[in-house]
């Protein structure tokens, strides 16, 4: 008989303190010797996790009614600017916003900040209506003082992503860290083996309502992320050798810890947010377990070069090699390094399992299936773009 | 015994043949790792300075006397291993293989002695946590 179990058997585990739970990457020396069976049967949770900067990040924060009320319109918090173009006091900080004229603090630092606990000056102002007629406010806040400040990121947790070369004769500055000329290094994102989508990556178990760590607080899988891609070439071992599905996540910042959410600065590109996710997947079967014992040396992905306009693809190679810290590129070798935490994922992976064991945390099943099928398209071009709408549209 | 220093010369050294006399008067093994000089500033150079130490000591009081500030590498380029993420982006952009990532903790390792202060990892760190003396 093929095992099978369900969320529900696993949770009455954990909270009777039985479960076993491993990491992705114990799993996978376990899947050395033992068959998918054998791990079925004797595994029930594995924790997966990413440490990385995930530009699409942000937060949204309501900042409580002044006296006299103010339609907050144009809000900034240590200078940085916040979207104020929702209701009177609400507004999003987006992890890549930046002080004019200060490339060295935006969106991720005041996300810090905020976390941390510090103080940040606020300020905003407003044109003054019947009902909010106050024009100016200029005060300090923390994230004691506002009234819901939560983590909102349209797009992380990336199931793999390329690998970064420059074949131009220059040092390009990019999200993907400092990339010097003639190929002279190679920068790869992802956590591997122990990264989440690759150890689900048809996503059986994770979906929308998903239960997560997240920055250190208890976070849920909100959406699909943008971008979401689920149609992309697969290897013989079913892991997608491009980006492909992304997810949307959410979470109380005031109960998360700056060790795993942190502001990143990127020469000459801008600011960003270090992000700490934690994915628990039950293992409810074999297939599930054949999937979570995945290896690095079977997660492969693809090169491609950013010192040409279409950032063309060179080549694949796999996380073995790259761990390795060296990439083989036309007989050349060529020094890689990450821009992911090897060391902090791994910190999360283990947390999220003694919170598992510890009966803290429990995991839920999705209550929506994300789609299939899904692929991008592009922004359309002007000259093929569908013609202005007549009533209300750009002009 | 060797060390690597930048040294920092001031524009009235401009005619003393520095490196000469030191390989040829105190000598000094004198390895040129980088050389610039920096208007209205003078020159900086970054060298590997070797013999022993009773010459290397006399060598580096000729220095001092010609006005040359001396500054060990190893205290140009600092690490804050409490900021570090531990990412891995300065690791492949390292030209002395001075930083290094690997098992069991995939922490960052600097090893100052290999550094040849380009700097490079301070511009590219996100975290922002190397700091250099210049
Ligand atoms: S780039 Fe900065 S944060 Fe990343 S490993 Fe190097 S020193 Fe640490
Ligand atoms: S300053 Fe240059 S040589 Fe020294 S550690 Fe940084 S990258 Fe390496």
């Amino acid at each position: 008989m093929p095992i099978t179990k369900t969320i529900e058997e696993i949770n009455a585990r954990i909270r009777a303190g039985s479960a076993v739970v491993l990491t992705a990457e114990e799993v996978a020396r376990m899947g050395e010797t033992a068959s998918p069976a054998e791990i079925a049967a004797r595994v029930d949770v594995v924790t997966t996790a990413t440490f990385g900067p995930m530009c699409s990040s942000g937060a949204f924060i309501n900042f409580g009614h002044t006296t006299p009320g103010l339609r907050m319109e144009e809000i900034t918090l240590n200078d940085v600017p916040v979207y104020g173009g929702v209701a009177a006091v609400d507004g999003y900080i987006g992890a890549t916003s930046v002080r004019p004229g200060d490339p060295e603090y935006g969106g991720g630092h005041v996300i810090e900040d905020l976390a941390a606990g510090r103080p940040l000056r606020l300020r905003a102002r407003g044109r003054g209506t019947d009902c909010y007629p106050g024009r100016e406010v200029d005060t300090w806040i923390t994230k004691d003082t506002v009234n819901e400040i939560f983590l909102f990121n349209p797009r992380n947790a990336y199931q793999n992503y390329g690998v970064a070369v420059n074949s131009s004769a220059r040092t390009l500055h990019t999200y993907m860290g400092t990339l010097l000329g003639r190929l002279g290094n190679a920068s790869y994102a992802t956590s591997g083996e122990l990264s989440p989508l690759l150890n689900d990556p048809d996503l059986r178990t994770i979906g929308l309502g998903t239960r997560i760590f997240l920055c250190g607080a208890e976070g849920y899988v909100a959406w699909p992320g943008t971008q979401f891609h689920t149609s992309r070439e697969r290897n013989e071992h079913g892991v997608p050798v491009l980006p492909g599905a992304t997810l949307a996540v959410v979470g109380d910042l005031k109960e998360m810890s700056t060790e795993y959410l942190r502001a990143a600065v990127f020469e000459k590109y801008g600011v960003s947010l270090f992000v700490g996710i934690g994915i628990p997947i039950p293992v409810l079967d074999e297939d599930l377990a054949r999937r979570v014992s995945i290896r690095n040396e079977q997660i492969e992905t693809t090169v491609f070069d950013y010192g040409t306009p279409g950032h063309d693809a060179l080549g694949r190679t796999n996380y073995a090699r790259l761990r390795a810290g060296e990439l083989e590129l036309d007989g050349r070798r060529i020094p890689c390094s990450a821009q992911s935490s090897l060391s902090r994922a791994r910190r999360i992976a283990e947390e999220l399992g003694r919170r598992i064991r510890a009966g803290a945390f429990t995991l839920s099943a999705p209550v929506m299936a994300f789609p299939t099928g899904t692929s991008l398209r592009r922004c359309p071009d002007p000259a093929a773009a569908p013609a202005a709408a007549p009533l209300g549209g750009a002009k | 015994m060797r060390l690597r220093s930048i040294l920092d010369f001031p524009l009235v050294t401009a005619d003393e043949p520095v490196v000469y006399v030191l390989v040829k008067r105190f000598d000094l093994i004198v390895n040129i790792l980088r050389a610039q000089i920096l208007p209205d500033r003078g020159g900086e150079l970054l060298v590997d300075l070797e013999g022993p130490d009773s010459a290397l000591e006399e060598g580096l009081a000729y220095l001092r006397g010609l006005g040359v500030g001396i500054s060990p590498v190893s205290r140009t380029v600092t690490h804050d291993a409490d900021r570090c993420v531990a990412c891995g982006g300065c690791v492949s952009l390292c030209p002395g293989k001075a930083l290094a990532m690997g098992e069991p903790d995939w922490l960052l390792r600097f090893d100052p002695d290999r550094c040849v202060a380009c700097g490079l990892c301070a511009k590219a760190c996100p975290t922002r946590s190397f700091r250099t003396l210049w």
